[in-house]
């Protein structure tokens, strides 16, 4: 119900702002740009809906539309180690440091990357996870590397495990040949933060038209209030702390007094 | 049920919280021992950041051993001023324990090192521990008197100077190995970030002759000194204490502890040190095992910051 709503509400807009454009355009909106974490957080899954606008000077209005969109997390640095056996025993020998790389990165299309342009395209637009730029630091530089080095490798395959990286190449789904419905899956263990989303539209291996939109993910209530408190008061957050085990334990030995 | 912890950043499940903290809780109760050395590894199976659980760790163990404490002091099973002198010494241990923590974190071998430290200390205390039980359990067998504590047995350790009588405890000893005690834990638990219950209680049996009658509360005062004001350290520091977390495993953990005290204190001494050493050798050869067989993926991820 609220879908067909949201549906109608995004073709009316669309009319609305139907000028003489040159080219398609794209008009997106999130099911919800504020992901709230409360204590009943177990992850959401978003939607994006949106349509494509045809180009009013083409005499034909083409069919074959391919969109990617790519949702984009908050940075953070993470250190990629590996093991080794010395002396018997498993030791972190080796380990990359991959710099301010997204905490969260899903690639989200209608049909795999690889059949939608050809690879010096998706090189270039940065689409897919072998795409994306993952820079790593490698002595005093900075820079990604070739996709199929271990490190980089095994830091997706990682990421990917908790759910964190993802590609689908089924996750957009076209509802009308102009009218697309996009699954945005955030896990439970994602960060607090600013989410980009980019939309490329594709035709006939070309990208013909981009728009991007965002969503944050903050605390709220208790949580917030918790995070906040550790955050800036510290050394009395650990007093209340202790004093609430003092209480307990007290509590308990009272409660299961037996003499 | 999931709820969401704030700082640990992940949904977990109460009820599986909760009973980890009750088990937990009744060995802690059982043996006066903190039970870090169990609770910080389980906390990390479940996948919450080590950092996070060492630190949200030390709250549950001073409300563990706050209830445990209480109700040795209801029996007079506790020696305050023994506790005080080993604290006396522990705050310096602690101190230097922090210290060597940071020069050891600049190398990237931290893991490593709290690594073989554990399976080094558990795999001998532990071993010590049933050695000595079971000698004592098979002269008890034989109808031998138990050896553990004559009249007027004296070893090296007795005839330092410095003499103090703890009157509790019903010892005349040297404040030297006091001291030296409560260095050693003090030091290592904050290395190791435990409590060094499971150190504490042998040393004070073996070195010093504290009755096996006080000893567990004697321990079990000093642990909860120690960590209500290591909750306070980690939270001022590292802003990593998780209360939510910490909160449900106290609920589960002193509930867990009065059943333990209880069943702790209708066993024999030697029984229960029997008990203790295989527990903490079998947890020393886990810490082994992990470092000896090959991990299903050699590759790891550790966060270093956001930004």
């Amino acid at each position: 119900m609220t879908r067909a709503l949201l549906i109608a509400m995004l073709l009316t807009l669309s009319a609305a702002c139907a000028g003489p454009a040159a080219a398609e355009r794209l008009v997106v909106s999130l099911s919800n740009h504020r992901v709230l974490v409360t204590s009943s957080f177990v992850g959401e899954d978003l939607v994006l809906f949106g349509t494509i606008e045809p180009d009013e000077g083409r005499p034909q209005p083409r069919r074959d539309y391919d969109l990617v969109v790519t949702v984009v997390g908050p940075r953070e640095t993470m250190r990629t180690r590996r093991k080794e056996r010395v002396l018997g025993i498993w030791v972190n020998v080796d380990a990359r440091e991959f710099v301010r790389v997204p905490a969260y990165l899903a690639i989200l299309s209608d049909r795999p990357v690889n059949e939608i342009a050809n690879p010096e395209i998706l090189r270039r637009l940065q689409v897919g996870l072998d795409n994306f730029l993952l820079p790593q630091r490698i002595g005093p530089d900075i820079a990604d590397t070739v996709r199929d080095d271990p490190f980089r490798a095994a830091f997706v395959r990682l990421q990917q495990q908790y759910g964190l990286y993802r590609q689908s190449g089924s996750a957009v789904t076209f509802l009308t040949p102009t009218v697309f419905r996009v699954g945005v899956p955030l896990p439970a263990n994602v960060l607090t933060g600013n989410y980009a989303v980019d939309v490329k539209l594709f035709s006939g291996g070309e990208m013909i038209a981009r728009t991007d939109t965002a969503l944050e993910v903050i605390k709220a209530g208790f949580e917030q209030y918790v995070a906040e408190a550790a955050r800036d008061h510290g050394f009395f957050y650990g007093l209340v702390t202790s004093l609430m085990a003092l209480v307990i334990g007290w509590f308990a030995s009272v409660v299961f007094r037996r003499d | 049920m999931q709820i969401y912890l704030p700082i640990a950043d992940l949904p977990v499940n109460v009820f599986l919280v909760l009973g980890m903290g009750l088990a937990v809780g009744f060995i802690s109760g059982m043996f006066g021992i903190g039970g870090g050395f169990l609770m910080t590894p389980l906390l990390i199976f479940i996948g919450i950041s080590p950092a996070v659980a060492v630190a949200s760790v030390t709250s549950h163990i001073a409300a563990s051993s706050c209830t445990g404490a209480i109700t040795y002091w209801r029996k007079r099973a506790l020696d305050m001023a023994l506790a005080m002198m080993l604290l006396s010494a522990g705050i310096i241990g602690t101190a230097c324990g922090v210290w060597l923590f940071t020069m050891l974190r600049a190398l990237d071998q931290l893991d490593l090192m709290i690594g073989l430290s554990y399976v080094t200390l558990l795999t001998l205390v532990g071993g010590m521990m049933i050695h000595e039980s079971v000698r004592a359990e098979l002269r008890a067998r034989k109808g031998m008197p138990a050896t553990l504590r004559r009249p007027g047995s004296h070893n090296w350790v007795h005839g330092l100077p410095l003499k103090m009588r703890f009157k509790r405890s019903k010892i005349y000893v040297s404040a030297i190995p006091v001291w030296g005690i409560g260095f050693i834990i003090g030091f290592i638990g904050a290395i190791l970030g435990i409590g060094g219950g499971f150190l504490l209680v042998p040393m004070l049996i073996y070195f010093l002759r504290v009755p096996t009658a006080t000893v567990i509360g004697t321990s079990m005062i000093l642990t909860l000194i120690t960590m209500a004001s290591a909750t306070v350290m980690h939270a001022a520091t590292n802003h990593l204490v998780d209360a939510v977390l910490a909160l449900i495993l106290m609920v589960g953990g002193v509930i867990g502890a009065q059943f333990g005290a209880r069943t702790g204190q209708r066993m024999r001494g030697e029984r229960l040190r029997l008990l203790l050493g295989l527990l903490v050798f079998a947890v020393g050869l886990r810490f082994a095992y992990a470092l000896v067989v090959q991990p299903d993926d050699l590759f790891s991820i550790r966060h270093v910051g956001v930004g």
